[in-house]
């Protein structure tokens, strides 16, 4: 926002922007004069009381510039491996899950089948008839991750005993967490549940947890952030593609792992499970990205989103400026790639709280950083550069941390601002794996998807009810 | 069926290409299934799974093909099509740069070009989103749009109040700016004058008669009809004050408006009294000023010579019987033509009336001396300003001239930028051959691009009377009218 300039500055029209006739911009083209004009639409129907409203309430501008301000002085380094029970207070029977809260009734394929599988990984149930039933008749309970400052991918699905990364932001003071990542196929958080799925979970808690425990103490502290920021300078937009990121961190891990005292076999075990997995990095970005994001939250006046997520049923989004209330509207099926000879019709609606990379400013919004991936939509390198290009316009800000090489190191987009969403029509674009609709088949594909209009049009109704 | 499995050793392709291809493969005719994937734990997993014998000892840069298809041919083409496919280049190799698409929004473009203003003529209801955008960005903003609520335009004109930025309008259509034409503009030449108009064609008609006696315009700044009302207060005409107040190229400031609420008149002429430079307020109304005058007034304080507007045309016919009939495209001037007529005629019957002076029905029928302004909003809903679209107003002169009650036609002509590129043409070929005078005001200056001599030569050889001066041509049509005698 300006301040009052005294003496008034000199007015000038050399450079006009212009929204509206290209009549009257025709007519100062014509003068010499540099215009520039905006690619104007209707705002999204229905909106255009509360967007007013919205735009009117000077604290806006500088609610955005402090969002952004504060997602970008963010930090976020791993400090502990420890089971959810240490680190959340988490008991048997209590669970967490990606995206905004659902009732088993409500909840999808994907998401049942994890809460299947979490419940036999715990012992509570010795078949997965017998967990379902259990799941159905209320007898344990569940919320969201971002409830507890969590986040977890796909299903997103966390018990007790299970295993989490912990970051804190020293900036801030906030912590988050997120589960070890299990691999790719057929794994939990695309709701399999099969003995090999719950076989591995046990391995994770029984070997690779407490021996990365037991890494990370001896290695102190690791800049996520700056991992994230190499990282997207090495190919990684941090969503679909981690491989840098991942091999980044486990160079860190990899001396006080060799010098544990660790067996051997389990060491190289380890670190063979997670070479193996392109995406183990992604349960750190997606931390790292909440406490960007968590640092931003309740801002008044804020229209910035602070946290996207799905459950597999809704997808849910948070703005700065009214707090942790969700915003939800029906997820989207993506549009991408199949594995084997998977199709559209086995394909789960969006889930997972991964899409906190892209409120953070990369996974989609970084996609120019990232052409080995484009071709997931049948899409071309100019496209991904066009994608990002497009996301700038969405977001209050840029990430001058994070550079993008091939765009001349501008920073990441950063901040979606509601109100731009629904002024230009345009979504954010989110990267993102496809879970198979049916319990306990696993992942299908991955691609792109938008969240619904609906997430935006609740959202500026709520910030247009605590506009000043 | 049948099933063929190939191994290509440390043949690596990324995933996605190979998915494409898989896809695209599985497509060809007898075929039921291709994979063609490298050789991961998973892919071989899926494969298996999918009824493939695999082979031992592959590893994960080993390329594995898969195809299950009606005959051996048909497996054997396959291979083939997906040999092209992976030496296939992409088509759109070298188009890296897809170009940054244009701005989505004010903010957007404010984000990427140093600019400091900003023009908006999205439609009314949403018009304040955008103003909105520009004010947090920091610009000053013209708003051309009309409709704007009135609430929204008090809180944009408070906003920019505080952040020391100008609002101009809503339904601002005329300014200048640094000698840059916006909206509806007259070509100015440089020169002293600063002005704060509170109406379009009012501005227009002043920057035009300063042109005529040779004195330019610095800035022409529009603040919309509802700035000097109580409800808004004046905030725009006092922030624009300040700023040509703050300009060096400005010597003289002229404020015109139709008559403003009294507190905020009293708020303008105080705050021209702490101005360090003179101000010439000109308001509009029965008993006042009229447009030419102040134009004087103003010529007067730069010390410029005055001398009275141009006459183009032939002399006056003798006086007449029938009624005025006034035609025009400028709210303002029809406005000061009534002002005249009123004071002359007495009853004056408009679709625009003066107050205390009768209405028009929905026909807009003509009833004595009648005045219409083409330009009121419930004319120009759904179709261009008569400025830009003279059709309606064409018409309804066909009909002026064809009716005996109809003693005398005077109309305006505006020109400057948006404005029809010849609206003399079509006027003079339906003023042709009548035997009703017509006499017209000509808005214009001599840069405008349709030609200010051109224009009134047209006119004029169609047999009308031509004056630079709206004041003087209302007078003159009075003058022709036996009843006003």
């Amino acid at each position: 926002m300006s301040t009052r300039q005294d003496p008034p500055r000199p007015l000038s029209a050399r450079t006009v922007v212009t929204a509206g006739a290209q009549l009257l911009a025709d007519a100062l083209t014509t003068q010499g004069v540099s215009t520039v004009p905006v690619t104007w639409a209707p705002p999204v129907a229905g909106t255009e009381e509360a967007l007013t409203t919205v735009m009117l309430d000077r604290r806006r501008a500088a609610a955005n510039a402090e969002a952004v301000r504060r997602m970008t002085s963010a930090r976020a380094a791993l400090v502990d491996v420890r089971p959810a029970a240490d680190a959340l207070g988490l008991q048997p029977g209590q669970f967490l899950h990606a995206g905004p809260p659902v009732t088993w009734e409500r909840a999808s394929g994907p998401l049942r089948g994890a809460l299947i599988g979490a419940v036999l990984f715990e012992g509570l149930a010795a078949t997965s008839e017998e967990a379902e039933s259990q799941l159905a008749s209320g007898r344990y309970s569940w919320e969201p991750c971002h409830a507890r400052g969590a986040v977890g991918p796909m299903a997103g699905v966390v018990s007790s005993s299970m295993w989490m990364l912990e970051l804190v932001d020293e900036v801030h003071g906030n912590t988050s967490w997120c589960s070890l990542n299990e691999g790719l196929g057929k794994v939990l958080r695309y709701g399999a549940y099969s003995p090999d799925v719950i076989e591995r979970l046990r391995w994770m808690t029984g070997v690779l947890g407490p021996a990365l425990q037991q890494a990370t103490r001896a290695h102190g502290p690791i800049d996520i952030i700056a991992i994230i920021a190499q990282m997207v300078q090495m190919g990684d937009e941090g969503h679909n593609r981690n491989r840098a990121g991942t091999l980044m961190l486990l160079k860190e891990w990899l001396p006080d792992l060799i010098t544990s005292g660790r067996d051997p076999d389990d060491v190289a075990e380890v670190v063979r499970f997670i070479s193996g997995n392109d995406h183990f990095f992604l349960n750190l970005v997606m931390p790292a990205c909440k406490l960007m994001t968590v640092a931003a939250a309740d801002i008044p006046g804020s229209s910035v989103v602070t946290a996207m997520a799905r459950n597999g049923t809704d997808f849910g989004i948070q703005v700065s400026g009214t707090g942790d209330r969700w915003y939800v509207g029906p997820a989207q099926i993506a549009d991408g790639l199949y594995l084997g000879t998977f199709g559209p019709d086995d394909a789960n609606p969006d889930i997972g709280d991964s899409a906190i990379a892209e409120t953070a400013g990369i996974g989609g919004f970084a996609m120019a950083t990232a052409p080995a991936i484009v071709r997931f939509v049948g899409g071309t390198v100019p496209d991904a550069l066009a994608t990002t290009l497009r996301m700038y316009d969405l977001c209050a800000g840029e990430n001058p941390g994070w550079a993008i090489p091939i765009m001349e190191f501008r920073g990441t987009p950063t901040g979606i601002d509601v109100t731009s969403v629904l002024r230009s029509g345009q979504l954010p674009q989110i990267n993102t794996g496809m879970a198979g609709k049916v319990a306990g088949t696993g992942q299908v594909g991955a691609g792109l998807v938008s969240p619904p209009m609906e997430c935006f049009i609740g959202a500026v109704e709520g910030l247009a009810s605590a506009a000043r | 069926m049948t099933r063929t499995v190939q191994v290509r050793r440390g043949a690596y392709q990324d995933s996605v290409s190979l998915m494409l291809i898989s896809r695209e493969l599985s497509d060809r005719p007898g075929v039921a299934t291709v994979q063609v994937a490298m050789a991961t734990a998973l892919n071989l997993d899926l494969l298996s799974g999918l009824g493939f014998d695999l082979p031992e000892g592959t590893s994960p840069n080993d390329m594995v093909i898969a195809i299950d298809a009606a005959d051996p041919t048909a497996a054997e083409a396959t291979v083939a099509a997906l040999d092209e496919a992976l030496s296939r280049r992409p088509a759109t190799a070298g188009a890296l740069d897809p170009g940054a698409p244009p701005p989505a929004t004010i903010g957007a473009a404010a984000r990427r070009v140093d600019a400091s203003f900003a023009l908006i003529s999205t439609p009314g209801r949403t018009a304040t989103i955008d103003a909105a955008d520009a004010l947090a960005a920091g610009l000053d903003v013209m708003i051309f749009s009309d409709n704007v609520a009135l609430a929204h335009e008090v809180a944009l004109k408070r906003w920019a109040d505080d952040a020391g930025l100008l609002v101009m309008g809503p339904d601002c259509g005329t300014a200048v700016v640094g000698g840059v034409g916006l909206g509806f503009a007259n070509v100015v030449r440089p020169g002293p004058v600063g002005i704060v108009a509170a109406s379009g064609t009012g501005a227009q008609q002043l920057m035009s008669l300063l042109d005529g006696v040779g004195l330019g315009v610095t800035h022409c700044l529009g603040v919309g009809g509802r700035d000097l009302s109580a409800d808004v207060g004046g905030r725009s005409t006092l922030a624009a004050m300040d700023r040509l107040d703050a300009d060096a190229d400005v010597d003289t400031i002229v404020v015109i408006s139709k008559p403003p609420a009294p507190e905020v008149a009293e708020r303008v002429t105080s705050h021209a009294r702490t101005l360090g430079k003179p101000v010439v307020i000109g308001y509009l109304g029965v008993g006042r000023p009229d447009l030419t005058e102040t134009a004087r007034r103003v010529a007067e304080a730069t010390g410029t010579t005055w001398q009275p507007p141009r006459r183009w045309g032939a002399d006056a016919p003798a006086p007449r019987g029938g009624y005025l009939r006034g035609l025009f495209v400028g709210g303002t001037l029809c406005d000061e033509a009534m002002i005249l007529a009123a004071a002359t005629v007495g009853r004056v019957a408009s679709n625009i009336p003066l107050a205390g002076q009768p209405g028009l029905d929905a026909a807009l029928t003509s009833v004595g001396h009648t005045f219409i302004d083409f330009g009121d909003d419930q004319l120009t809903s759904g179709r261009p300003h008569p400025m830009i679209d003279p059709s309606l107003r064409l018409e309804r002169l066909r009909r002026e001239l064809a009716d005996p009650a109809c003693g005398v036609v005077l109309l305006d002509v505006v020109l400057g930028h948006g404005a029809h590129q010849d609206p003399a043409t079509d006027l003079a070929a339906t003023i042709h051959g009548s035997s009703t005078p017509v006499v017209a005001s000509l808005v214009g200056t001599r840069d405008d691009p349709q030609g200010l001599s051109d224009q009134a030569a047209r006119l004029v050889e169609a047999g009308a009377i031509v004056h630079a001066s709206n004041a003087a041509a209302t007078r003159e049509a009075l003058s022709l009218l036996e009843v006003a005698r």
